[in-house]
């Protein structure tokens, strides 16, 4: 178990940053998520701490230890890649077997330590199969097996759910998760999918453009958005904006409901819609409107839960309504938060 | 009406026979690799069959009549030592060049994985030995080998190997011929086996080095235990390739060497040209022709197996 | 390990990864640079023993030019090599193309292994069949005319080029195709309209291809055509400037140049496609 740090690494491709002085830090055993759009620089920032990738300036710490110069092997590190990388010629036994043949273990030890591991993901009964013979959930079991025979300080997972299918991702990340807690080693997670990432994360780094924009539990990112970008990004459908002179206000589809829904609790914005489009998914009705009124000329959603029967049409006007308690402030120039303002 | 409405007009409508003969499959397709095909079993299946019945006969030159013999002339050729020799001297030839072939055309492979300045250059010239008139290359190297001029024997001096007196006879010495033929061929076919063989490690998923990288492979084991592997069939077309090149070549010997000094670089195919073309005895050469059949078909098989067991991820 | 033992690493491999470059570079290269020597050096240069074989000790010259063009029917020759060859190249076009769409698209898993025996019979060596085909040869009255070697070439360009092609338009996506014939096309008319324009660069490939295997040919040239005139320049240069034992070195060398070097620019420009077709011909779909 170790932290691991970024110090201000920066990395160039020609003249493009990819990543632009980012310094983190993990905590002991913590899940950390590094979550972004395609290109925001989070699968290079872990190839960096894995070694694959030198940083153009900076340094990468494990364990207390600058390992900036040191090659992938002398890291103590682990990584799952978004294609398993299993080799394909050897069985699973071999491939698992692989990392603890290279640091040159004796074969009686080696088998025992690959059995431990096999047998804590569940995969005992695949040792003499070859990985073209195994399915999607089964290839991701086997990677991390071969990741865990190592002991490593840190694992390193690049996407690992976005090959599996839909149904299958969701339990496949339930056992990531409790695999993860169960061994307790510090693990970096790069994903693109917000769900996955709240879903796993003891913390999450919201990147974008080779930036961390904003570091914290997926309570903070959600609720308390550094800027307009975790704002926009996190959650589904993304926060409503509204861009007036001085200020652009946030507020998210499931807050922003039709008024009468929210009786006499508090005080609330109004802001009345005219109805574009309605769309039923079941446990949730998304209602597409566009805003009149004082902030007139915008296009927003509402989600509202199925148990709430409130009737709507389309075409109508209707009048919507967001606690203040609720409502986000960010400065129009920049992006970044605000602090709230009388309307 | 729209593609879409069209689409759905047609799906809705009972089936009826797509368009002319133009449209289906069943009957394009083999009209359209039927002329190829019917090429093919002209040019290349009627000389084969042939070459089978003038071996069994006694059919020359001059002769025009062809009588069946059995197998005659296959039992007449068997003895012979000339026969003998050619046979071992094949093989030899074959297998060692091939070898060569394999293991220098991996390492320059691996060298050429990565890309630096001036690789287009590089590429034409390593080309070069392949894409020239096979007997206008080997005639340069004739010339590089001549016994009196060879620049080789001229470097050699210079650097103090050997003396002036010494000059290799590069084709003049039995087995020394024999090196200089391998090399000669060896030289000629390792373009192509490089270019097969880097097509097959740029296909290895570059997830694959990474994973080695970091899971602590040091150079050699990462190379014979990943690399090598993985292309392993490739390896073996390149290599069945140039196993029949090598079996059937005699461009590169009869120019050299003519089969000389003695017989000693006489092989399957020269010896059938000598005895069939130039001795003017068909039957017996056709039949030191077809010795060569037992070898393609195993190479074939070889092949076939290979293209079975090609998924290996 | 310290950074710096790290880059002295990384040096040291980088410099061996050169040399082993430069060390097979040489290796093929050699015997051109020799040819192009060769070429213009004056004959009393080429034949002292004591000179650097490797520099112009004399002044160059073009006489083992001129004898090459005046004296010997060289130009005869490559006019008649690529007389061969572009005709070879149409009939190989016009069977192949079709063929390789026919067995990428068409033929389905029957199709997998009639490509494969087509590919086969490429191994099929001229060294076995050189005797027989000479007898037909013959018979037909072509002994001693170019239209011998178009008619027997194209038995083995035919089936590499198909083989190439095959793999060639199995790499290009169904969905233009079937586009076409819901537009309105047949699928021999989306063939021709839309899959031919398409493969241009891969159709370029397999021409240059054929092209350089019929310059290469050697033992059907060298068996059916024995008239001077007709020869090609694979079997002219080698029988006709070698009188006896006297070799004219400079001529000899000067005509190999010429017909191997701008044969392989053009193939350099191709190679990877070459390499594209050739390989995806063995994958199945």
């Amino acid at each position: 178990m170790a932290i691991v740090e970024t110090q201000d690494v920066i990395k160039l491709f020609g003249d493009v940053k990819a990543v632009d002085g980012v310094s983190l830090a993990t905590r002991e055993s913590e899940f950390l998520v590094m979550l972004g759009p395609s290109g925001c620089g989070k699968t290079t920032l872990l190839r960096m701490i894995a070694g694959l990738e030198q940083p153009s300036s900076g340094d990468i710490v494990i364990g207390g230890q600058v390992v900036t110069a040191l090659p992938p092997r002398a890291r103590k590190i682990a990584m799952v890649f978004q294609s398993y990388a299993l080799y394909p010629h050897m069985t699973v036994a071999k491939n698992i077997a692989f990392p603890l043949k290279a640091q040159g273990m004796a074969r009686d030890e080696r088998q025992k330590r690959v059995e431990r591991s096999a047998s804590m993901l569940g995969i005992g009964h695949l040792l003499h199969r070859k990985p073209r013979e195994l399915s999607g959930g089964e290839r991701q079991r086997v990677a991390l097996a071969r990741a865990l025979v190592r002991e490593p300080a840190v694992f390193l997972l690049d996407e690992p759910l976005s090959n599996l299918d839909a149904k299958l991702r969701t339990s496949a990340r339930d056992e990531l998760q409790q695999f993860q807690r169960q061994v307790a080693t510090t693990t970096i997670y790069v994903t693109h999918d917000q769900v996955e990432a709240m879903g796993l994360g003891h913390r999450i780094a919201v990147m974008s453009g080779g930036k961390v924009r904003q570091l914290g539990t997926p309570q903070e990112v959600y609720h308390d958005p550094a800027d307009t970008f975790v704002a926009a990004f996190l959650g589904s459908p993304p926060m409503n904006l509204i861009e007036t002179p001085g200020y652009i206000l946030g507020f998210r589809p499931e807050n922003f409901l039709p008024k009468e829904v929210f009786g006499a609790n508090g005080p609330l914005l109004s802001i009345p819609c005219r109805v574009t489009r309605l769309e039923y998914l079941g446990s949730d009705r998304l209602v597409y409107g566009t805003t009149e009124g004082k902030f007139e000329g915008h296009r927003v959603i509402s989600k509202l839960p199925s148990n709430i029967s409130a009737p709507i049409q389309t075409g109508e006007r209707h009048e919507f309504a967001t606690p203040e308690g609720d409502l986000k402030f960010f400065d129009p120039r920049t992006g970044l938060k605000a602090a709230p303002r009388a309307l | 009406m729209t593609t879409l409405e069209r689409g759905l007009e047609t799906r809705q409508a009972p089936p009826r026979p797509a368009g002319g003969f133009l449209d289906r499959p069943e009957w394009l397709g083999p009209l359209m690799i039927g002329p190829a095909v019917l090429f093919i079993v002209l040019v290349v299946g009627i000389p084969f069959l042939l070459a089978l019945f003038y071996s069994v006969s006694d059919i020359s030159m001059g002769d025009r009549t062809m009588r069946f013999v059995g197998l005659r002339n296959f039992i007449a050729i068997w003895g012979t030592t000339n026969f003998q020799t050619a046979i071992w001297n094949t093989f030899v030839f074959a297998i060692v060049s091939q070898i060569l072939v394999i293991v220098l055309g991996t390492a320059l492979a691996l060298a050429l994985l990565r890309d630096f300045r001036g690789k287009w250059l590089i590429r034409f010239l390593l080309l070069l030995p392949w894409v020239a008139p096979i007997s206008l290359g080997t005639i340069g190297w004739l010339w590089i080998f001549d016994s009196t001029y060879s620049v080789l024997n001229w470097t050699l001096e210079t650097l103090r190997f050997i003396s002036p007196n010494d000059w290799y006879m590069w084709l003049g010495i039995p087995h020394l011929a024999m090196g200089s033929v391998i090399a000669v061929h060896v030289w000629r076919i390792l373009p192509l086996a490089t270019v097969i063989l880097l097509a097959g490690l740029s296909s290895i998923p570059h997830d694959i080095h990474d994973a080695a990288r970091v899971d602590g492979a040091g150079y050699w084991r990462h190379l014979f235990e990943i690399t090598v592997p993985l292309i392993r069939p490739i390896m073996l077309v390149a290599g069945l390739f140039g196993l029949v090149f090598a079996f059937t070549d005699m461009i590169v010997i009869f120019v050299l060497t003519r089969g000389g000094p003695y017989d000693t670089t006489q092989v399957l195919a020269t010896l059938a040209f000598f005895t069939g073309i130039q001795g003017g005895d068909i039957a017996e050469g056709a039949a030191i022709a077809l010795f060569l059949f037992p070898m393609l078909l195993a190479v074939a098989i070889g092949f076939l197996r290979v293209a079975r067991r090609t998924e290996v991820v | 390990m310290a950074a710096a033992d790290k880059t002295l690493r990384n040096r040291a491999a980088r410099g061996g990864h050169y040399g082993v470059i430069a060390l097979f570079t040489i290796f093929s290269a050699f015997p051109f640079y020799w040819m192009l020597i060769t070429t213009f050096k004056s004959t009393p240069d080429l034949l002292k023993r004591g000179n650097n074989p490797f520099i112009l000790n004399e002044a160059p010259t073009l006489e083992h030019l001129r004898v090459l063009f005046y004296d010997t029917l060289y130009g005869q020759w490559l006019w008649n090599t690529f007389f061969v060859g572009a005709i070879v190249v149409a009939i190989t076009l016009v069977l192949a193309v079709p063929a390789g769409y026919a067995l990428a698209r068409m033929m389905g898993p029957a199709g997998e292994k009639l490509g494969i025996a087509i590919f086969l019979t490429y191994l099929v060596p001229p060294t076995l069949l050189f005797i027989p085909m000479s007898r037909i040869i013959g018979d037909l009255g072509l002994q001693d005319s170019l239209w011998s070697l178009v008619l027997v070439y194209p038995s083995f360009t035919i089936p590499f080029s198909t083989w190439l092609l095959m793999g060639f338009f199995k790499a290009i996506p169904k969905d233009l195709e079937e586009a076409a014939m819901i537009d309105g096309l047949s699928r021999f008319g989306a063939f021709v309209k839309v899959v031919i324009p398409i493969s241009v660069a891969g159709i370029l490939t397999t021409v240059i291809f054929t092209l350089t295997l019929v310059m290469q040919e050697f033992v059907y040239a060298v068996t059916f055509i024995t008239a001077a005139r007709n020869f090609t320049v694979s079997v002219g240069v080698p029988t006709f400037l070698v009188h006896g034992d006297v070799y004219f070195w400079g001529s000899l060398m000067a005509g190999c140049f010429i017909s191997s070097v701008p044969v392989a620019l053009l193939y350099n420009f191709f190679v990877d496609r070459f390499v594209t077709g050739f390989t995806m011909g063995a994958v199945k779909g």
